[in-house]
């Protein structure tokens, strides 16, 4: 189990010192920044003081360790645009991002799994058929056309809720959270199924294909013979076995909600990590833009990680032999 | 005499299908007593899976009981609610199934299973119910039942497992255990164990058994009373020493000599001959377009010299904590132009391990090969091609060494497209001519493999290895996976290669009997030593290792047959 964790600690590591040599390329590659931090009226000792106060003049090896050394200690510079810490910049912004995150990987998951174990058990039946045929569209249509079409229906025409923003939010020390407003609430909804819906309807697919060849299986059959109810026999037996390769999508999917809530947050003009991130390829704000890769690629290497344990977790030929 | 347990009377199984109504079984009729262990016996498709099926109610959709009635214990069955024939399964009724490999939950321990069918059934505490699972488990003969509680499925070899189903099956005091060929995956000691076991218990706890098997030589050692069935129906019913010694119906008899014997030499397989089932080929239609392999320069063809083959069985990053597992422990033999050679043992004794290091699938960890004088282990891959195309593979499943997406003329094609042997338009015209030769049809050719039988299927195994013109055939267990009837075919085959095509021959077998007939000397394999070589006859005849003596011994033997 210990060498088995090791080693994909291991991998993660080279993961993010690879990432880190993208982000940190595009401060040399993309443009100067002396160009964009001093006007017009420069002279070339400005631009040397500048080159050296910034350690722009140093091999590029060097600048490379120093900006992981600093970005591992949570200092990815100051913005261009605003002046400001990055690191300040996404703190405030992070808890917008996760909360919608959080509440759309919430909703993909238990709809995901419950439709899919329900399609797999009523194969045959008429709502499962429908469930399916609906799912498509799901899949099919962009993310942006559902946002547009769900703020149409429940915003336009019903005007149930809010078509954008967070609504009121309250502060908890650092974190602001629009769990605890009515309209903080209000506002999460529709944002939260637009980015839960394609992942919703992916896991559902990936649980009901699985859970039925599952359901084939000889130890099945045996469990029926053992004189097991159905219920046992679909949600203890085959249900945990359905889940070990489901687990493995579903952590991928997690950070993939994450990284893309760029489109969602557009739409809904939702004020989080997405939306500053677009801002930011607008006015070619170099350290955000590192700063957001950075911080997705950890995301995705910490999600995976826990994964590959959590299999571990669930399937005890992987805990014995660690291949 | 007692009461029966069960009786089946008039029992008509059906599935709606497109041609019509098909009916798997027909008419059958058969009682159990309690203590008693019937054999229900015939090919695959005879319909014996599907009775047992019925009997537990887990008829799979859309098959359903058509008529007939199904008693158990006085009280009819066949036509309670889904809801009332779950209350008796496992409880009345339990069921063991063939692969002990995959019928237990592979992330439940077994005592998590054991205790939650046992607290299904005898509404107990789990304190009891955990009492009870360590003595079915120490019932059942797993030794250090306390720790073996907590392990997990994938612990415990195949025999083991199997014990683990029987005591699953034992849960509730069943009156009738439904064992549907419950040894077919194990090996020849293992089977004989297992057997032993389901006796033992049926004495003891007086529980009824179905036996359902194509194995004669199974029914001949644990049987009292035997049902035939063919096609559907029951040809015979009866004592397992009547039927065996004096079978009344055709089909019996020529099931009964189709059983290989390991007494005697016989040239040819008996096939069974019974509703045309025999298949014919013209030994001409073999020879023709077949050019005679070259013999070796040394007239042994294949020199085996020590080889060696160890898995990693525990990683580690230092090299010093790694732990090998030796699977073949410096095995040495050679066989001559023509020859059959046998290689027997137990499953985990490195045969298949040699047979794959021979055929170049595994590298060696030590040791040569020498193929007609050259060391296939320090080949350049010029002449590691021109080897490959000299030897080739038959598997054991026939269902999946072809590939399920590629028609049949693909699949027998590939190696003479591979090894460029033949120009483009020549191949399709070969195809049909081997296909001819293993006995199928030229229609065959523009099917795919999932169309076809277990047998059918390992006959274009066998035209896809002839491709090349092969002067070297490994074949690892390639019967195994087929019925007796279905067996007969295969094994004349090859048989008729050998002799008539001078094919030099790896015969790779745990079926003792099958090795006599096919080969001309044995080789004994046990935990990954060559122990014992010897001719055939001599081998049968008078064993020099303890172990091979013990091997013989545990056959089912069909006693009445030796005449």
């Amino acid at each position: 189990m210990l060498p088995f964790i090791l080693k994909r600690v291991f991998q993660s590591i080279l993961v993010l010192v690879i990432t880190g040599a993208i982000a940190f390329s595009m401060f040399t590659f993309v443009g100067d920044p002396i160009d964009n931090m001093l006007g017009q009226e420069r002279t070339l000792e400005d631009v040397e003081r500048l080159r050296a106060r910034l350690g722009l003049d140093q091999p590029v090896p060097v600048q490379y360790f120093k900006f992981l050394n600093e970005a591992a200690h949570g200092n990815f510079g100051v913005s261009y645009r605003q002046g400001r810490e990055v690191s300040e910049i996404i703190m405030e912004r992070a808890p917008a991002t996760l909360e919608l995150a959080a509440l759309s990987a919430i909703f993909a998951v238990v709809m995901g799994i419950a439709l899919g174990v329900f399609t797999a058990i009523r194969r045959d039946g008429f709502a499962a058929h429908f469930i399916m045929s609906v799912s498509l569209i799901g899949v099919s249509l962009p993310t942006f056309l559902i946002g547009i079409l769900l703020i149409y229906l429940f915003s336009v025409e019903l005007g149930w809720l809010p078509s954008f923003g967070r609504g009121e939010v309250v502060k908890i020390g650092s974190w602001t959270t629009g769990f605890l407003t009515e309209s903080g609430l209000k506002a999460l909804v529709l944002p939260a199924i637009t980015l839960g819906l394609y992942q919703m309807t992916l896991i559902m697919r990936l649980v009901r294909s699985e859970m039925l060849e599952v359901l084939r299986q000889d130890y099945i059959r045996f469990a029926r013979a053992r004189g097991l109810s159905d219920r046992v026999i679909n949600f203890r037996h085959a249900l945990k076995n359905t889940m070990v390769p489901v687990i493995t999508v579903i952590g991928l999917q997690l950070g993939a909600i994450i990284a893309f809530a760029i489109i969602t947050e557009t739409v809904f003009q939702w004020p989080g990590l997405g939306l500053l991130f677009i801002n930011a390829i607008q006015f070619v704000d170099i350290p955000v833009m590192a700063a957001y890769l950075m911080m997705i690629s950890v995301m995705f290497v910490v999600i995976n990680l826990l994964v590959d344990i959590l299999y571990a977790f669930i399937d005890p030929r992987l805990r014995v032999s660690a291949k | 005499m007692t009461e029966p347990v069960l009786s089946i009377r008039n029992l008509t199984v059906e599935i709606p299908t497109r041609h019509g109504l098909f009916k798997p079984v027909k008419n059958v009729s058969y009682d159990i007593h309690p203590g008693e262990i019937r054999g229900v016996v015939g090919e695959s498709g005879a319909g014996k899976s599907m009775t047992g099926n019925a009997v537990i109610g887990l008829l799979d959709d859309p098959a359903r009981v058509a008529s007939g009635e199904i008693w158990l214990k006085g009280r009819r069955i066949d036509n309670l609610s889904p809801e009332e024939q779950r209350a008796i399964r496992g409880r009345e009724i339990s069921m063991i199934f063939q692969d002990p490999l995959t019928s237990l939950n592979p992330l439940f321990t077994i005592g998590e299973q054991l205790v939650e069918t046992i607290q299904l059934h005898l509404k107990v505490s789990a304190t009891e119910a955990r009492e009870r699972a360590l003595a079915l488990l120490d019932r059942v003969s797993i030794p250090d039942p306390k720790t073996r509680f907590d392990q997990y499925p994938h612990q415990f070899s195949g025999g083991m497992r199997q014990r683990v189903v029987i005591a699953l099956a034992l849960c509730s005091e069943p009156s009738v255990i439904v064992a549907d060929e419950p040894t077919t995956a194990l090996d020849v000691s293992i089977q004989a164990q297992v057997l032993d076991l389901i006796k033992e218990l049926a004495s003891e706890t007086q529980v009824g058994v179905i036996l359902v098997t194509h194995d004669m030589g199974v029914i001949a050692d644990t049987t009292e009373q035997v049902t035939v069935m063919y096609s559907g129906e029951v040809v015979e019913n009866g004592p397992t020493d009547k039927v065996l010694s004096a079978p009344e119906h055709e089909y019996t008899k020529s099931l009964i000599s189709a059983v290989p014997r390991p007494q005697v030499k016989l040239h040819r397989f008996p096939q069974v001959s019974y509703g045309g089932r025999e298949t014919t080929f013209k030994i001409e239609d073999l020879a023709r377009n077949w050019h005679k392999p070259e013999l070796s320069k040394s007239g042994k063809l294949v020199e085996v010299k020590g080889i060696t083959k160890k898995f990693l069985e525990k990683s580690a990053i230092l090299p010093s904590r790694r732990t090998y597992f030796t699977a073949v422990d410096d095995v040495s033999f050679d066989i001559k132009d023509g020859e059959v050679f046998g290689l027997v043992g137990e499953s985990g004794s490195g045969k298949s391990t040699v047979a794959r290091m021979i055929g170049t699938l595994l590298p060696v960890d030590g040791g040569q090969i020498h193929f007609d004088g050259e060391d296939v282990t320090a080949m350049s891959a010029e002449d590691m091609a021109n080897y490959r195309k000299q030897i080739q593979m038959i598997f054991q499943d026939p269902f999946s060494s072809l590939n399920p997406r590629m028609k049949v003329e693909s699949i027998v094609a590939e190696p003479l497209i591979h090894h460029k042997l033949l120009p483009p338009d020549q191949i399709s015209g070969r195809v049909h001519e081997l296909l001819d030769r293993v006995g199928l049809t030229r229609a065959a050719a523009n099917k795919y493999p999932h169309e076809f039988s277990g047998g059918q299927r390992q006959r274009i195994s066998i035209a896809r290895a002839l491709a090349t013109q092969p002067r070297f055939l490994i074949c690892d267990e390639p019967t195994s996976a087929l019925d007796v009837s279905i067996q007969a075919q295969i094994l004349n085959i090859l048989k008729d290669l050998q002799e008539h095509l001078g094919l030099t021959m790896l015969f790779i077998s745990h079926d003792l009997p099958v090795v006599r007939q096919m080969c001309d000397r044995v080789g004994v394999m046990k935990q990954g030593q060559l122990i014992e070589v010897q001719d055939t006859e001599t081998l049968f005849a008078n064993p020099k290792q303890d172990y091979t003596a013990q091997l013989l011994d545990l056959m089912p033997r069909l006693a009445q047959l030796s005449s």
